[in-house]
């Protein structure tokens, strides 16, 4: 248990010292409320437009379309972990799997899931 | 080493909370939060008895693989389905997509 | 270490699933107005998958590290599931064109549902009976929604899909807990385990995998989205939903419990008793007051399925257990015919814009159409357990088992309940022949062919029974 300790020792630490730093400009920094300052922060461009405007659909169409084949190498780490102890039927497992998600992946491109307009 | 029934309470929480979110929220995509929840749950589950029983018997990590894979899968169909409805209905609330009574 | 031999034991199944995945990308040459093509290809594979499957009788394997094993149970319902695909197939065929739903697709997710559920059947892992789970539901979730522009249908997907993918969480709970508790997931490992296990987590995980699998087969109280989702969905769709994924959650939680779990037959009992009898009563009850044939067979989906679990009560008791399965099976098999056939009168009389439907449009229909009608009268008459049709044979098979078993009860109440039903059956019957009215129904060819087949099955087998459920007997040999 006490390997522990020396990190409850740091958290308590960082909320300590980051504390001090926020009570101390609250008790000694000057306040002075401007439009400027109470604009949301952009990286320093003017904002424009409400801040929950709508997406075009066809961005989470293209997000669904990511995740999908995203997760999908999940599988493949495993697989080149011990890629030589499974020797060449490792490699033909592998290439059906492929050709599967290409078989998803050919679908959605010639259904135009791919373009934007 | 911490004793795995922290684990499990933690699973057995997450799966509650993620159970009472998809039993009291309203909003489809909350919903769907719930259930991703619950899996989640599971995947805690699975690595805990997997790293404190057999360490050789890998089934539980590709258990826990599997698990999120097909949840994507099924995350991508719902998504769809959810983006359907509100393109027809302008809502994600459950309670207004309610054509249909007992 | 995995070899090409394993693929054998699973030889059907690898034959649909490449073959959808083709027609997915041969649907994508095949113009907009010509997928009966589509249709045509799918019900090829179908059927080269149900001469494959039928070629496996009598063997006896297992492949890929005893995760899918092949033998008589698992060949009976894939073949079962097979005709189910073949019959829905047909079913839409007319279907999807006529209410502009004809879109490829469709073919191409109905054969990746009946792979999952032949999936189902041959797991002999908990790892693949949640993998199988999820590639029968993803695509029934989207046929649920395929009529696309109807608000009614995407609803049904959307509920479909919430409530579908809630239970999966309770299974897949339900498999962890398991596997804490035994180290294993392979069906046979766990037996093996049992003995030196935690008795209450085993306990709590089978029974979340029960909850879950309620949720598919739509066990009462988990059947809140049935009717919702049997009426918001193409009535194709439900007819080879309520036959197909019934099939296949009972042939997993079949096999889960038989093989994996005699030893908790003492604790679950008493469950599965309440969850039967409670499923009868809500459903047939239930099922009096609806005026809409879609949520009228909902109903009766819902009550099947509390006849189907009584073949379960008794899984934990050795001397009983194989005939009630067999029966379980073969109940199965009626249900899944005559379920087919009354949704093929359904369909018959279905107009474009969820007209036809109410159980008022049946009025006239047995001096109009007196063929329809009749077979219309042979479903009802199956649904309810008379004479001369394959409900009969199927709930005779399963009260006398259960009553072997020693649950006289359960058996009194199936046998109140199918009276009860009789009401609601009958009425559509006397709505038929009684009443005057101008229905009007659409004939097309493959529509008529399966519901004839249905209508004759269910009363040429209920005539001569033995062979099948001799076969049904076979089939669960060698599970135990």
């Amino acid at each position: 248990m006490h390997e522990y300790i020396a990190i409850a020792v740091l958290i308590g630490l960082a909320t300590l010292i980051a504390l001090i730093a926020i009570v101390l400009g609250e008790l000694f920094g000057p306040k002075k409320k401007s439009a400027v300052k109470s604009m949301p922060y952009e990286s320093g461009m003017d904002p424009y437009g409400e801040g929950t405007r709508r997406m075009p659909v066809h961005f989470y169409l293209i997000a669904v379309l990511f995740i999908l084949f995203d997760i999908e190498v999940v599988f493949f780490l495993p697989w080149a972990v011990v890629f030589r102890k499974l020797g060449l039927f490792g490699l033909i497992e592998m290439i059906i799997f492929i050709a599967i998600l290409l078989v998803g992946y050919v679908y959605a491109w010639k259904k135009g899931a791919l373009e934007w307009e | 080493m911490i004793p795995i029934s922290w684990y499990l309470t933690l699973s057995a929480a997450l799966f509650s909370i993620g159970l009472f979110g998809v039993l009291t929220r309203r909003n489809a995509i909350a919903i769907l939060l719930g259930i991703e929840l619950m899996l989640n749950a599971v995947n805690v589950n699975l690595a805990a008895f997997w790293r404190y029983g057999d360490v050789n018997q890998i089934t539980g990590q590709i258990f826990a693989i599997i698990v999120f894979a097909v949840a994507a899968a099924e995350v991508a169909v719902g998504l769809a389905l959810v983006i359907s409805v509100y393109r027809k209905k302008n809502t994600v609330i459950a309670e207004e997509i309610d054509l249909m009574k007992w | 270490m995995m070899s090409f031999s394993d693929f054998t034991t699973i030889l059907p199944l690898v034959v649909l699933t490449a073959w959808a995945c083709v027609l997915l990308l041969v649907d994508l040459l095949i113009p907009r107005n010509r997928k009966g093509i589509t249709a045509l290809f799918s019900a090829l594979g179908l059927a080269l998958t149900l001469g494959l499957t039928i070629a496996q009788l009598g063997r006896q394997g297992s492949g890929f590290n005893d995760m899918v094993v092949l033998d008589g149970f698992s060949v009976f319902v894939n073949a079962l599931l097979l005709v189910s695909g073949l019959l829905g197939v047909a079913l839409a065929y007319g279907y999807v064109k006529r209410m502009g739903l004809e879109r490829g697709e469709y073919y191409t997710l109905l054969l990746f549902s009946v792979a999952g559920m032949m999936l189902m059947a041959q797991a002999a892992d908990l790892i693949v009976v949640f993998l199988a789970l999820e590639l029968l539901s993803i695509p029934l979730y989207i046929l649920a929604a395929f009529a696309r522009p109807k608000v009614e249908s995407e609803e049904a997907g959307l509920k479909y899909f919430l409530l579908g993918a809630f239970s999966a969480g309770f299974v897949v709970y339900g498999i962890a807990l398991v596997y804490g508790a035994t180290g294993t997931t392979a069906l046979s490992g766990i037996v093996a385990a049992i003995p030196s296990s935690s008795t209450l987590m085993l306990t709590i995980g089978a029974a979340l995998i029960l909850v879950g699998l309620g949720f598919k087969i739509a066990a009462v109280p988990f059947h809140m989205w049935t009717p919702d989702v049997y009426q918001g969905a193409p009535s194709a769709v439900t007819a080879f939903m309520a036959a197909g994924a019934k099939v296949a959650g009972f042939s997993a939680l079949l096999r889960i419990f038989a093989t994996a779990f005699p030893s908790l037959g003492s604790s679950m009992s008493d469950v599965l008793w309440a969850l039967a009898a409670l499923t009868m009563i809500v459903g047939n009850l239930i099922a009096i007051s609806q005026s809409d044939i879609k949520r009228l067979l909902a109903y009766s989906s819902i009550a099947h399925a509390g006849y189907i679990l009584m073949a379960f009560v008794p899984f934990g008791n050795p001397d009983v257990r194989a005939v009630s399965v067999a029966a379980g099976l073969f109940y199965l098999v009626s249900y899944a015919i005559t379920n087919f056939g009354a949704w093929g009168v359904v369909i018959a009389l279905e107009k474009a814009e969820g007209r036809g439907l109410a159980l008022d449009d049946y009025a006239g229909l047995g001096r109009k159409y007196p063929a329809l009608a009749a077979a219309m009268t042979i479903f009802m008459l199956s649904l309810i357990g008379l004479p001369p049709t394959l409900g009969l044979v199927g709930k005779f098979y399963l009260f006398r088992a259960v009553i072997a078993g020693g649950y006289v009860g359960l058996a009194v109440i199936g046998v109140l309940t199918s009276l009860i039903s009789a009401y609601y059956y009958l009425r559509v019957v006397v709505i038929m022949y009684m009443r005057e009215g101008e229905p009007t129904t659409t004939s097309e060819p493959y529509l008529n062919m399966t519901t004839a087949f249905a209508a004759l099955v269910t009363v040429i087998v209920s005539l001569v029974p033995a062979p099948l459920f001799a076969w049904a007997s076979s089939a669960v040999l060698k599970l135990f």
